[in-house]
C-alpha cells in the first residue's frame, strides 16, 4: 500500500475527530482512544519494518509530484521517533485513566492528546519545510489546551507565558521559512538541499542557520531560550507533563538535527562551533538548575535541559559514530523521560505535595515503585548496560576524536550532575524518615505503576538489546550523514 | 436597558437571508473562482452573528438547534474522510477525483470531490466561529 507512511498521522487524527462525537461519555472516549493509540504503534511498527527492508518510503499528497507538491517523508530516523511517540503516547493515555480526573477527561483531553500525537507524528514524518511549520503549529495549538486544561490559576499563569514565547517563535519560523523560501526558491526539504548546496558560499545561508536555530531552540529548550520551560511545564498534571518532556522538546532538537544535516552543513566551522558552544551551556544550566530545586517536578524538567545539551552536543560534532549517539539518545531520553514523568506523578499523588522536604519513607509501602525509579533514574544516568549507556558512550567518543575535549567533558560532568541529582530525589522521596508519618492505608496504583513501569521495562530492554537496534539506528545515520540519499528518495532522481 | 430595535430586527431577517445566498454562492465559486469553504463559512457565521446581536442567544438557539462544537467534529469528518478516501483506491493521500456530469437543470457540470473536503471546511469554520462568539457573548 503505498498510504503507509500516512497511517501513523491518519489514525490519531480520525480517532480525534471521533472522539470529539464522544464528549458526552467518558467511557467510550477511554475504549477509543487505548484502540487508536494501539493501532497507532502497530501502524508506526509497520511503517518501520518497510523502511528497514525497502528505504525510505515517500508520498506525494494529492499526487502532486515532488518538489511542487508536500512530500511525506518516512526514512529510519522519522519513523524510528513516530513508533517511540505513538508508544509513549499509547502508555500516557493508560495513565491518565486513573489520574487526569473526570473534569478534564469531559472537556475533550483525550482528543487534544490524539491531536498532539497528529502533529508530533507530522513534524517528523514531513518533507517540507512549511508542512514543518502546519504540524507543529497543530501539536503547538494541542498543547496550549493541555497546559490551560483544568483552569487552575498556576495553569492559567503558565499558560500566558508559554502561548506569548510561542507564538513569536511560530512568527519568527514563518518569517525564517519566507527568507529561505526567497534565497533558494523552493520549500521541499531535499529540493532546497540541491538547491543550498548549489549556492553554499553565500553567508546568507548560515543567517539562515541561526535563525532557524532560534525557532527551534525556543520550543528544543536550548540555553538561553529555555526561560520559559521550567515554569510552563510544571504547571498541567504528570501525564501532560510526561508528553511536554517526552514529545515536544524532542521534536525541536529533531527539527534542528534535520536542518542541520539537510541544509546547514557548509559552514561547520561556524554554525556547529556556535550549537556546540550553546549545547555545553545549555547543559551547565540545567545541572545547575537539577541541583538546586528540592521539587520533584522541578528536578526532573531540569533533566530535559541537561539531555537537550547532550542531544545538541552530539549534533555539533556532527560525526558518523556522534550522529549514532545522538540518535540512541534521543530515543532513549523520550521514553526514560515519560517513564520517569509518571513516576513522579504517582509520588506526587500518593504524598500530595511535589515539595522533597514534605516527602519520604515510601519505600516501606510501596517497595516496587521505589526500586522502578531507581532503575529509571540509573538509565537516565546511562550506567551501563542501561538504554542511556550506548547514546552517551558513542556521543563523548566521538566528542574526544574529533578534539572537542571540553565538550566531551562537560558530557560527563553532566551525568555526574544528572545521578547525583536523581539519587538525591530518590533518597528524599523513599529512603528518608518522613517528618509527618504516612497514613497506615496504602493507595492504589496499580493503574498508574502499570503504564509507567512499561516505560522504564521497555527503556532496560532498549539497554540491553543494543544489537538489536544498531542495525535500525545505523540506516538512520546513513540518511543523515549522506543526504544525496534523502534527496535521491524524494526527488526521484 | 430595553432599547427599541425594531428596524434593526426587521431588515437583519431580509440581511441574514442576503448573506446566506451570497455565502452559497461564494461556496461554489471556490471551484474555479476566488472563494470556498473558509470565506463561505465566516459569511455564513457573520449572518448568524447579525442575528445574535438583533435578537438574543435564545433566540438564535432556538432557529439553530446545533451544537456548534458538533458542527466542527462534523466538519472534520468530511474533510479527513475524503482526504482518506484516496486509501480505498490506493493512490497517494489527498488525491482527489472529478469529472463532468449532465444534470438537468444545471447542464454540463464539473464535480469534484475537492467540494466534499470544502463543505468540511465550511462546517468547522462555522462551527469554530460561533463557539467562540458564543463563549464571549455568554459571559454577559
Amino acid at each position: 500500500m503505498i498510504n503507509l507512511p500516512i497511517l501513523p498521522i491518519l489514525l490519531p487524527l480520525v480517532a480525534a475527530v471521533l472522539l470529539m462525537f464522544l464528549s458526552k461519555s467518558v467511557k467510550a472516549q477511554r475504549i477509543v482512544s487505548v484502540i487508536a493509540s494501539a493501532a497507532t504503534v502497530l501502524a508506526a511498527a509497520v511503517v518501520l519494518l518497510k523502511v528497514k527492508a525497502d528505504g525510505i518510503q515517500t508520498i506525494d499528497m494529492g499526487s502532486w509530484p515532488a518538489p511542487f507538491g508536500i512530500t511525506l517523508v518516512s526514512d529510519m530516523l522519522s519513523i524510528l521517533l513516530v513508533l517511540t511517540a505513538s508508544i509513549i503516547t499509547l502508555c500516557v493515555v493508560l495513565y491518565s485513566f486513573g489520574s487526569i480526573g473526570s473534569g478534564r477527561e469531559a472537556f475533550y483531553y483525550y482528543p487534544i492528546v490524539q491531536f498532539l500525537l497528529v502533529g508530533v507524528n507530522g513534524s517528523f514524518t514531513t518533507g517540507d519545510i512549511f508542512n514543518l511549520f502546519v504540524f507543529f503549529e497543530i501539536m503547538l495549538m494541542s498543547s496550549y489546551v493541555l497546559i490551560v486544561i483544568g483552569g487552575t490559576k498556576v495553569q492559567l499563569r503558565e499558560s500566558i507565558k508559554y502561548v506569548l514565547v510561542n507564538v513569536i517563535s511560530s512568527a519568527i519560523f514563518v518569517i525564517a521559512v519566507g527568507f529561505l523560501y526567497s534565497v533558494t526558491g523552493s520549500l521541499n526539504m531535499a529540493h532546497i538541499s540541491t538547491r543550498i548546496s548549489e549556492i553554499s558560499a553565500e553567508p546568507i545561508i548560515t543567517v539562515l542557520a541561526i535563525l532557524f536555530l532560534i525557532v527551534f531552540g525556543l520550543k528544543g529548550g536550548i540555553f538561553p531560550l529555555y526561560f520559559w520551560l521550567p515554569g510552563s511545564y510544571a504547571a498541567p498534571p504528570a501525564p501532560i507533563l510526561a508528553l511536554f518532556g517526552a514529545l515536544l522538546t524532542k521534536v525541536g532538537v529533531y527539527a534542528i538535527l534535520r536542518t542541520y544535516t539537510l541544509f546547514f552543513y557548509h559552514d561547520q566551522p561556524f554554525t556547529h562551533d556556535i550549537l556546540a558552544l550553546l549545547a555545553l551551556l545549555t547543559m551547565v544550566a540545567g545541572s545547575i538548575g537539577a541541583l538546586a530545586y528540592k521539587d520533584v517536578k522541578q528536578i526532573l524538567i531540569y533533566n530535559i535541559i541537561i539531555a537537550v545539551g547532550v542531544l545538541l552536543f552530539g549534533i555539533a560534532v556532527m560525526t558518523e559514530e556522534s550522529i549514532a549517539g545522538t540518535i540512541f539518545y534521543l530515543v532513549h531520553d523520550m521514553i526514560i523521560k515519560a517513564g520517569l514523568f509518571l513516576l513522579g506523578g504517582i509520588m506526587i499523588y500518593i504524598t500530595g505535595t511535589s515539595d522533597l522536604n514534605k516527602m519520604g519513607g515510601l519505600i516501606r509501602q510501596y517497595p516496587a515503585l521505589g526500586w522502578t525509579f531507581l532503575i529509571a533514574s540509573f538509565a537516565l544516568v546511562g550506567i551501563p548496560p542501561l538504554s542511556g549507556f550506548t547514546g552517551k558512550l558513542l556521543i563523548v567518543r566521538a566528542g574526544f576524536e574529533t578534539g572537542e575535549y571540553v565538550g566531551a567533558i562537560v558530557v560527563l560532568l553532566s551525568s555526574l550532575a544528572v545521578l547525583y541529582s536523581v539519587v538525591n530525589l530518590f533518597m528524599d522521596v523513599f529512603w528518608k524518615k518522613p517528618e509527618i508519618p504516612l497514613p497506615e492505608t496504602k493507595k492504589q496504583t496499580a493503574s498508574l505503576f502499570i503504564p509507567a513501569a512499561v516505560l522504564v521495562i521497555l527503556s532496560v530492554l532498549y539497554g540491553v538489546g543494543t544489537e538489536v537496534v544498531y542495525p535500525y539506528v545505523m540506516q538512520a545515520v546513513d540518511t543523515l550523514i549522506h543526504p544525496e540519499i534523502y534527496i535521491d528518495a524524494v526527488l526521484k532522481e | 436597558m430595553k432599547t427599541n430595535d425594531v428596524i434593526f430586527q426587521t431588515v437583519a431577517k431580509v440581511v441574514f437571508f442576503m448573506i446566506i445566498f451570497f455565502a452559497v454562492h461564494l461556496f461554489f465559486a471556490g471551484h474555479y473562482y476566488p472563494g470556498g469553504g473558509f470565506v463561505g463559512g465566516l459569511l455564513t457565521s457573520g449572518a448568524i452573528v447579525l442575528l445574535l446581536l438583533a435578537y438574543d442567544m435564545k433566540t438564535v438557539r432556538r432557529g439553530f438547534p446545533v451544537d456548534f462544537k458538533w458542527l466542527i467534529s462534523l466538519g472534520l469528518l468530511f474533510s479527513v474522510g475524503t482526504a482518506a478516501g484516496s486509501l480505498m483506491f490506493n493512490v497517494p493521500f489527498f488525491t482527489h477525483a472529478y469529472d463532468y456530469f449532465q444534470l438537468p437543470l444545471f447542464g454540463k457540470t464539473s464535480l469534484h470531490t475537492a467540494m466534499l473536503f470544502d463543505l468540511g471546511v465550511y462546517l468547522v469554520v462555522i462551527g469554530v466561529t460561533m463557539t467562540i462568539i458564543q463563549t464571549i457573548g455568554e459571559s454577559e
